[in-house]
């Protein structure tokens, strides 16, 4: 229904909403069909960053959408053609739910019944995510960190000279109207940053880990900078601190893998990090988790204070 | 350490890229990535050393068994990929620091740097792994500092440029995602190998037909195969040079590469051949694209734009050696991906060198220049020559090859065909040739000087590799054709 | 029998309109906001296919013997991280495309790039 809402809509803070909530009702889904990470992922990213990011991107470049013009029957016709194909597939699946599809029967066994041996945590998502298939998340770090890169190289400004002094007390005044809020959110900051820090630590045993972690501390000094404006934040968190930190990030889930190689074992094989192949599977999945956190919040706060500072230099150009 | 080497290729260009953000100098960084690249160039060659001497090299990632754990698989195929990519992508980072400083903003080149090291470990982590999600994970490495170094080209058309290739790429990704879940759901597994016995079993239900759509519409996407090329020319012509020839060497390779193991390895040829019509779909496909983009290269005004074309019709070439369906015209295919990653390389770079001078790659530009920068003039019209096919160069062996295979088959219209398509190649090397040596220079301009010798050597290494190859055809040939039969089951 | 498939069937009804969003409108932030939903429907249907009747959600505890399967669940985490990549940087074009052609739509900028096509051939 959302999704269709979408198609429809042409004003595009709408489309913004709407697509917040149809990753909130994804989530949700996610949670019916007992995916709990996941839907916690979803829940921050497809209701939280993203929708957020979107929102920095079209208060620069506008919100309604302009009327069709071109004939959409050419897509139509793809778009049936592919969804066809689709359905066509689906017809030989395996039944939704059934125990006894490939995909129950086959690899994920082991993980279920030995990764308590072999890994030694309760979270089977995330032994899976941080050892089992550990270069995966590897490789989803580096996307990550790419990205932050990507979005750097080209958002990034020259560094200023602050040239804009005279105008900032004219948006001190404007944070200064909502002292409500400056209240109450000075007293939840902390709070999110302690709850970032659980879930970053508590991914062993219940949903949560590095990347949630992550998303949520972003959130927090992200709603700090909206509150207080970007340049106090900026002062109070350099972005070069935080470039530093995506850097670190991917080097230390990086490192941990070279230093098992230098152990005599496989890379990534924690087995070898400590004398106890179990201590060894614990000390790598924090370490590799905490340099997920570290990067994935850098990057989030990378992305955002560049969209961010993007816009201000926008405004700042055309009042003069 | 030499049993890691394929997991140091990977993980070293991907450490590098974070450390280049510490070392703040745009000369120093250059060096540095430099060396990165210089190693992983000796990694690879070591790599095909020991797949060629004693077989395929299994590496297991965090010590887990295969369907569990992730593994690396390198046999003949991948050696020789991982060989091209490393090769072409240090002798091109050589001209970088030059060309950059005409291109870049100087605030940015470390950026560039790093993710020019995230594209190619991009590149080396799909064609290592053994793992088909984590294909696509590498893919997305790739494709995303992809899009971010082509929109880093001057002209804001780059931008555009970029974005439609995201728009493109992103859709050719979550094909393939679809593609893996659909497999995934009827066999259970990830790992390639695994999937390939497992998947012996259920070839015939209408799931694995779509999941094998999914994958190949997604890869041609990601190959640009006729009529999915939209994306390319634009992003290949408004990119930065260094991109340019980076990318046109490397990254349609590696979608070729894709194609060939998901058909051969994991489907199996049975399947992808007999079973369905792939065939003849592919020959036709490769054939309208050689036509078609020739044509358009023709009337092109841009020189990159003229080479981007050359380089979907040069896939078409591929697609034809590769779906002819046998041990000889996969060895064309093979040849001619190490063979056009030369080729273009070489000239993407003389474009660049042009560029560097000029500040422009518009033909009308182009005139005069035979005389004033005769060395890079050289280098254009002897890579032509290759492209075209002429004897002596590369060019010449892959199309042979691809003739022997078609013929091998016994199909003639297709061999005709393929031949007139190189003369196409004639008409818009010719236009080139003809403005630079046959017009006066232009009037009013400065003469331009030749290209700075950064530029200068790496060019001419490729040219002198592509003559090389095209005379001494032992090495190219020896491994193309370990590859094919390998991949068909033959034990030489 | 058909029963058993209606999920996926919804997931490919979702695919579809985000995938018809993606080509066949013309605003790019419109575009990327149709490929995230594109590729949520996506990470459905492979967290569909994972799901097991009576299971539960898969952190080993006491008096549990059916767990949904974890393999999924993995997958899309990193799908959903690289989801967020691309529209990062997707947006981040789209910020600069406004600022350098002053407009997000699709047909608008191929105009301009045309004019500045021709006006380089003169």
């Amino acid at each position: 229904m959302i999704a269709i809402a979408i198609v429809r809509t042409k004003d595009l803070l709408a489309v913004v909403m709407l697509t917040g909530i149809y990753g909130l009702l994804s989530a949700s889904f996610f949670v019916v069909l007992d995916a709990v990470d996941v839907a916690f992922t979803e829940a921050s990213v497809g209701a939280g960053i993203s929708g957020l990011l979107m929102l920095a991107a079209i208060t620069m470049t506008g919100r309604t959408e302009a009327p069709k013009r071109h004939k959409p029957l050419l897509a139509l016709l793809v778009v049936l053609i592919t969804g066809g194909m689709l359905i066509y597939g689906t017809l030989d699946m395996p039944y939704f739910g059934s125990f006894d599809a490939p995909v129950h029967q086959h690899v994920a066994p082991r993980y279920i019944n030995d990764s308590m041996q072999e890994v030694g945590v309760p979270n089977i998502v995330t032994s899976v995510l941080a050892s089992y298939r550990a270069f995966d998340t590897l490789g989803e770090v580096a996307v990550i960190f790419t990205a932050g890169i990507g979005v750097l190289s080209l958002l990034a400004l020259p560094q200023r000279r602050k040239p804009y002094l005279v105008d900032e007390s004219g948006k001190e005044q404007m944070y200064k109207q909502h002292i409500v809020l400056r209240v109450i959110s000075k007293a939840l900051i902390p709070i999110i940053l302690l709850f970032a820090l659980y879930v970053q630590f508590h991914g062993d045993f219940g949903p949560g880990g590095g990347f949630q972690a992550g998303v949520i501390f972003a959130a927090a000094i992200i709603l700090y900078a909206m509150l207080f404006g970007l340049d106090n934040a900026k002062r109070v968190f350099s972005l070069s601190l935080f470039q530093l930190l995506a850097a670190i990030g991917l080097l230390l889930y990086a490192s941990v893998g070279v230093v098992s190689l230098f152990n005599g074992g496989n890379f990534l094989d924690y087995n070898v990090l400590a004398d106890d192949p179990i201590a060894g599977q614990h000390l790598g999945i924090l370490l590799i988790e905490l340099g997920v956190g570290c990067t994935v919040a850098s990057v989030m706060i990378i992305i955002f204070f560049n969209f961010a500072g993007r816009r201000e230099a926008q405004q700042n150009g055309e009042e003069r | 350490m030499l049993a890691h080497l394929p997991i140091l290729q990977v993980i070293v260009p991907l450490m590098a890229a974070p450390l280049c953000w510490f070392l703040d100098r745009s000369k120093l960084v250059w060096l540095f990535a430099l060396l990165v690249c210089g190693f992983s160039c000796l990694t690879s060659i070591a790599l095909l050393q020991q797949v060629m001497s004693s077989g395929t090299i299994i590496y297991q990632l965090g010590g887990w068994d295969a369907p569990w754990g992730i593994e690396y698989r390198i046999d003949e195929l991948n050696a020789l990929l991982l060989l091209i990519i490393s090769t072409i992508g240090t002798i091109v980072l050589f001209a970088a620091q030059t060309s950059l400083q005409k291109e870049l903003p100087k605030e940015r080149h470390t950026l560039f740097y790093s993710l020019y090291l995230l594209s190619l470990t991009g590149m080396f982590g799909i064609v290592a792994t053994g793992d088909v999600f984590n294909v696509f994970v590498f893919l997305e490495i790739s494709s995303l500092s992809g899009y971010a170094l082509i929109a880093l080209g001057k002209d804001r058309r780059a931008l555009w440029a970029a974005y439609q290739y995201l728009i493109m790429g992103t859709i050719g990704a979550t094909f393939i995602l679809i593609g893996i879940g659909l497999l995934y759901q009827m066999t259970g597994t990830l790992n390639m190998d695994d999937l390939a016995n497992r998947l012996a079993e259920v070839n015939q239900t209408r799931t694995v037909f779509a999941a094998f759509a999914f994958l190949i519409v997604g890869v041609c996407l990601k190959l640009a195969l006729f009529p999915l090329h939209l994306w390319l020319p634009n992003a290949y012509a408004y990119a930065p040079s260094i991109v340019t020839a980076f990318l046109a060497a490397t990254a349609t390779k590696v979608a070729v590469y894709l194609l060939i193991r998901f058909t051969y390895t994991v489907f199996g040829i049975e399947l992808s051949f007999s079973i369905l019509p792939l065939q003849n779909l592919f020959i036709v496909l490769g054939l309208v694209g050689i036509f078609a983009a020739s044509t358009a290269a023709i009337y092109k005004t841009n020189v990159k734009h003229i080479f981007a074309y050359s380089s979907i019709a040069q896939v078409g070439y591929m697609i034809i050696g590769y779906a002819i369906n046998t041990s000889t015209g996969l060895m064309a295919t093979l040849l001619h991906l190490f063979n056009h990653a030369l080729m273009k390389s070489a000239l993407f770079l003389a474009l660049g060198a042009v560029m560097y001078r000029i500040g422009s790659v518009q033909l009308s530009q182009f005139q005069g220049l035979g005389r004033q920068m005769p060395l890079t003039m050289a280098a254009i019209v002897i890579g032509g020559l290759s492209l075209i096919g002429v004897p002596l160069t590369v060019g010449f062996i892959s199309k042979w090859y691809l003739l022997l295979a078609t013929i091998e088959a016994g199909m003639w219209p297709v061999a005709v065909l393929v031949l007139l398509g190189s003369l196409l190649a004639v008409l818009y090397i010719w236009r080139i040739v003809e403005t630079a040596y046959f017009k006066p220079p232009l009037p009013g301009r400065e003469p331009v000087k030749e290209a700075p010798w950064t530029f200068l050597a790496p060019i001419w290494i490729l040219v002198l590799a592509n003559i090389y190859f095209g005379i001494d055809t032992r090495l190219s040939v020896q491994v193309a054709q370990a590859a094919s039969q390998s991949l068909f089951g033959i034990n030489p | 029998m058909v029963l058993g498939l209606y999920n996926y069937w919804i997931v490919v009804l979702l695919m579809m309109i985000g995938f018809y969003i993606v080509i066949a409108h013309g605003n790019l932030i419109k575009k990327l906001v149709g490929l995230t939903i594109f590729q949520t429907s996506v990470f459905i249907f492979y967290i569909s296919m994972g799901n097991v009747d009576s299971g539960s959600a898969p952190i080993l505890a006491e008096g549990v013997s059916r767990y949904s399967n974890p393999l999924p669940h993995v997958l899309i985490l990193t799908a959903i991280v690289v989801g967020i990549a691309t529209t990062a940087l997707g947006l981040a074009l789209a910020v600069r495309i406004k600022e350098a052609y002053g407009s997000i739509e699709e047909d608008e900028i191929q105009i301009q790039d045309q004019l500045t096509e021709d006006n380089s051939k003169c």
